[in-house]
């Protein structure tokens, strides 16, 4: 009996993709956002909400991850920025291959902001490099505080979390206090805004992330450059 | 439950590995999963199981060692397993500790009875 020393990543196809896409994104100046939820947290909305403020001559893009059908897609593409739906046919997660497949056709050059919206799930996703600069994390009111210390993995990933749908604070059994303590047990570092997509609160805070992680990740770039 | 498309992606590697050493019989594989990987060994190893039945790779056990979730102190330089996710440093009470361990999704070794 002769034992082999093997030593791979078992996604070590994935990681080597993520990272093509990660000098490409470095190379264009492209900020790649991916965000991760349980289904129906507010992915969709929150991106709705951002893309509607955003000025005509802004160079931003969105991949959107379902099992099955274009409904995301169809919902983003109304502000009027290219979105393309992968739709992962039964698939939990996206995985890089995705990405550079279906990013094939949109010349990098031209996009400075990349939204991916992953497939509504707080487990698969966390696996999966897609050359991202940064995992966000959503979290709404109408789920579990203790949400963060079930799935630790993508809260202690992600750079930022959404906490949405704080409009309905004052009628869910949720305790905002106790979720975000819960969030920082598992990730102390991790920055943390709370939003409603309906009425519109905190989306100052997460537009303002936005521009101060895209000022931060460009000046690193230029220093290392 | 994405451990089928891990399971396909560990029989990817052993394929690659069998081309190597034609003749060879592969026994036991051995994986490192990390207690942050968010993988469950049980599933893994039924869709491992699903996925080689009828294959050269049927009789190919898993051998699954979990790793714990590590963190190291960047104050103290102190390194220490996370419980009950706690991952402020014992040692010196650090807060913004960072993860060294836990995320490992790693094939470690094929045991092989050669021709």
């Amino acid at each position: 009996m002769t034992q082999i020393q093997v030593e791979k990543k078992v996604l070590n196809e994935n990681q080597r993709l993520a990272e093509e896409l990660r000098a490409k994104f470095r190379e264009h100046n492209v900020l790649t956002l991916n965000i991760i939820s349980s289904p129906g947290s507010g992915k969709t909305s929150i991106l709705e909400r951002t893309l509607e403020s955003f000025d005509k001559s802004k160079r931003v893009v969105v991949l959107t991850g379902d099992i099955q059908t274009e409904n995301d897609a169809k919902r983003l593409a109304r502000f009027g920025f290219p979105v393309k739906q992968i739709v992962t046919g039964g698939t939990c997660h996206l995985d890089a291959k995705m990405i550079e497949k279906h990013l094939a056709d949109w010349p990098l050059k031209n996009i400075d902001l990349l939204f991916i919206e992953n497939v509504g799930n707080l487990v698969c996703p966390s696996s999966y490099d897609l050359g991202e600069h940064a995992k966000i994390v959503m979290l709404s009111v109408t789920e579990g505080e203790d949400k963060p210390l079930k799935y630790p993995s993508i809260f202690a990933k992600s750079e930022l979390m959404i906490l949405n749908k704080v409009d309905l604070l004052p009628y869910v059994p949720f305790d905002a206090e106790l979720a975000k303590q819960n969030a920082r047990a598992v990730h102390p570092g991790m920055e943390i805004v709370e939003v409603s997509c309906t009425k519109g609160d905190g989306l100052t805070q997460w537009m303002e992330w936005l521009d101060r992680k895209a000022a931060a990740t460009f000046r690193a770039q230029e220093t290392t450059a | 439950m994405h451990e089928l498309s891990i399971a396909t992606s560990i029989l990817e590697t052993v394929e690659a590995e069998a081309a190597k050493r034609p003749g060879s019989r592969f026994v036991k594989l051995g994986l490192r999963i990390g207690e942050l990987a968010g993988i469950d060994p049980d599933a893994l190893t039924f869709g491992w199981e699903a996925l080689t039945r009828d294959t050269e790779f049927a009789n190919l056990a898993l051998a699954i060692e979990g790793t714990p979730w590590k963190n190291r102190c960047p104050v103290c330089a102190s390194e220490f397993v996370v419980k009950d996710y706690q991952s402020q440093c014992p040692a010196c009470g650090e807060a913004n500790t960072r993860c060294i361990g836990g995320e490992e999704l790693d094939i470690a070794y094929i045991e092989v009875d050669e021709p």
